[in-house]
């Protein structure tokens, strides 16, 4: 999709930079003039969205470890330095953290959005893939940053989540040691997951440049999932799409002021403003909201399986929860892509966001009675949704007839 | 390479292989360091082996120590626990173990114990749970009285670290 520039290089210097680094051109073809199906809806803004998420994290945290202190008996002192005596310090603090809950917030719509519309089926798989790979990191990132202030949920959180590597059969201990730098969370711990957390958003930013070059090879995937044909389907990306994002952008960020601004904590656990003491294990530890529905998936597997002991397997279950999103593209065999002609799959689509939001509260309730029971079986359907579900509905279901076009569709749309 | 299959084995062929395995190795031996700096340093394992006197803890109490930056219990067990303990028969436990076998012969009131639970390496709280034992807050495992694992998702018994009784009030723990 590179032939549709209209550049031609006005001045002299221009054309001498086109001949040596054509960047011009490319920025023209990629940011301004792109085809974009006419038909995108505000969901597709969150991409957008989450490029600004990620810029908002990178900007401010650069800022936070001008002043933060990776040190066990320095550490929770610097972060409470940096909200009380650091000039907009308060500010700069609340808006990184605040920012990762919304960072997740807005990668939740964006995944579950290209599930409905089917944005994994061919011939974006790849684009799928970098995109699960993003997600991944990403958790990988905020677990660390969630370390840094070094309270009682940081400390303990990551006791809990590197302990989850000492469930691998042989290497498990050793590989923990290597991880922690130490035989408990400590010193050298914090001092890495400082480089690492430092390391890792650049890492992000650079699959997200694989992830958009992959979107831009295709094309967008749009509401109908019909490829695009003419360039009546089409707008330039710039300005319709850049306005639209925009727009987009701004009223994402009204939530996003309002946590930052009026309740910064809200989304926080009161205990992590208690400094980690690795003899105390607060009465009820739970995870930052973001990575409850895994963590339920974790805690529901306390029953041993054939020789794979209940550790492990809950491991491999948690795993296996992000992992089989890898797989997603093969497991959904229907040709047809938007779930708006899927009769069948818009209900159990459904279902399965019901059942990740039940999975989300149930990772936050102690782990008791009739709560372990609701977690096994919404742990259950969560697997069957991919690997029973997807696969049969591909074959049983008959889809509703498909527009010829996206212009069509649209038209028909404002006739009506 | 579907032609050159052709021809026999030259000795050009041996050294373009001899030259890549060399090249291998050595970013292997290159990477290895970058990635071992990440293991135990010396200060961290300078703390392998500590000395705790007993003396000082009554009889139906516990205190936690710290061996290798690792939290550990050290509960004096009464009468009534140690009973309740041998009363378990063997075919009732997830990680099966006799009492005996989890203390020091002639110091069976004495049980020490690596505080993390085997599960994530949360710390049970003590004197809790259906079992009398311990029971962790993170995940809901529950431990009897001789640290064993009775009911939730830890796989295997609280874990007794190597430890001798140097007196009959001082033990040597690592």
């Amino acid at each position: 999709m590179s032939e549709h520039s209209t550049y031609t290089p006005g001045s002299g210097i221009e054309k001498w930079l086109d001949e040596r680094l054509p960047i011009i051109r490319f920025s023209k073809e990629h940011l301004m003039d792109f085809p974009t199906p006419k038909n995108l809806n505000y969901f597709w803004t969150f991409g957008a969205i989450l490029v600004m998420c990620l810029g908002i994290q990178i900007v401010t945290g650069i800022i936070l470890a001008m002043h933060y202190t990776p040190n066990i008996g320095m550490a929770f002192d610097s972060v409470e330095h940096i909200r009380r005596d650091v000039n907009g310090g308060r500010m700069l603090q609340s808006f990184h953290a605040v920012g990762a809950s919304m960072f997740f917030a807005a990668i939740y719509i964006h995944i579950f959005r290209g599930m409905y519309f089917g944005s994994y089926k061919a011939p974006r798989e790849i684009l799928w893939i970098l995109g699960v790979l993003i997600f991944v990191l990403m958790m990988a990132t905020a677990f660390m940053g969630y370390v840094l202030p070094w309270g009682q949920m940081s400390g303990w959180a990551a006791t809990v989540i590197t302990n989850i590597f000492a469930a691998i059969p042989f290497i498990g201990t050793p590989l923990l040691e290597l991880l922690r730098g130490g035989f408990s969370v400590g010193n050298p711990t914090l001092n890495r997951f400082f480089s690492l957390h430092y390391l890792l958003p650049f890492v992000i930013a650079a699959v997200v440049a694989l992830h958009i070059w992959a979107l831009h090879v295709p094309g967008n995937n749009n509401p109908i999932g019909v490829d695009v044909k003419d360039s009546r389907d089409t707008l330039p990306f710039h300005p319709y799409y850049t306005m639209k994002d925009a727009f987009g952008m701004v009223v994402f960020l009204i939530p996003f002021a309002w946590f930052a601004f009026f309740a910064p904590d809200i989304l926080g656990h009161p205990d992590n403003y208690i400094q980690f003491n690795s003899q105390v294990t607060p009465a009820h530890i739970v995870p930052e909201w973001y990575f409850l529905p895994f963590y339920a998936i974790l805690r529901a597997i306390d029953f041993s399986l054939l020789f794979i002991d209940s550790k492990l397997l809950g491991v491999i279950f948690f795993g296996g929860s992000i992992v089989i999103l890898f797989f997603l593209p093969w497991l959904d065999t229907s040709k047809v892509r938007s779930g708006n002609f899927r009769p069948m799959f818009k209900w159990f689509y459904l279902l399965f966001v019901i059942n990740f939001i039940a999975l989300t509260y149930l990772g936050a309730q102690p782990a008791d009675g009739i709560y372990v029971v609701l977690s096994k079986i919404c742990t259950a359907y969560y697997f069957i949704h991919f690997i029973v579900v997807l696969p049969l509905l591909s074959r049983i279901e008959k889809p509703r007839p498909l527009p010829t076009s996206i212009s069509e569709s649209v038209l028909s749309k404002s006739h009506a | 390479m579907a032609t050159q299959a052709h021809h026999s084995t030259t000795r050009r062929d041996f050294i373009f292989v001899a030259t890549g395995s060399v090249a291998v190795v050595g970013a292997a031996a290159t990477v290895w360091p970058l990635i071992n700096q990440m293991n135990p340093d010396a200060s961290t394992l300078a703390m392998a082996s500590i000395e705790f006197n007993l003396g000082s803890i009554e009889e139906g109490q516990s205190v936690t120590i710290l061996w290798r930056g690792l939290p550990v219990f050290v509960r004096h067990r009464t009468q009534a626990e140690i009973d309740e303990a041998k009363a378990v028969p063997l075919s009732d436990l997830k990680d099966p173990a006799t009492d005996e076998s989890r203390t020091k012969e002639g110091h069976e009131q004495w049980l020490i114990m690596i505080a993390n639970c085997t599960h994530l390496g949360c710390i049970p709280t003590g004197e809790a749970g259906e079992f009398d034992g311990w029971a962790c807050p993170c995940h809901g495992s529950q431990f009897d009285t001789a640290g064993r694992i009775r009911k939730g998702p830890a796989p295997t018994n609280l874990v007794v670290p190597p430890y001798e009784f140097i007196s009959d009030t001082l033990v040597q723990i690592g």
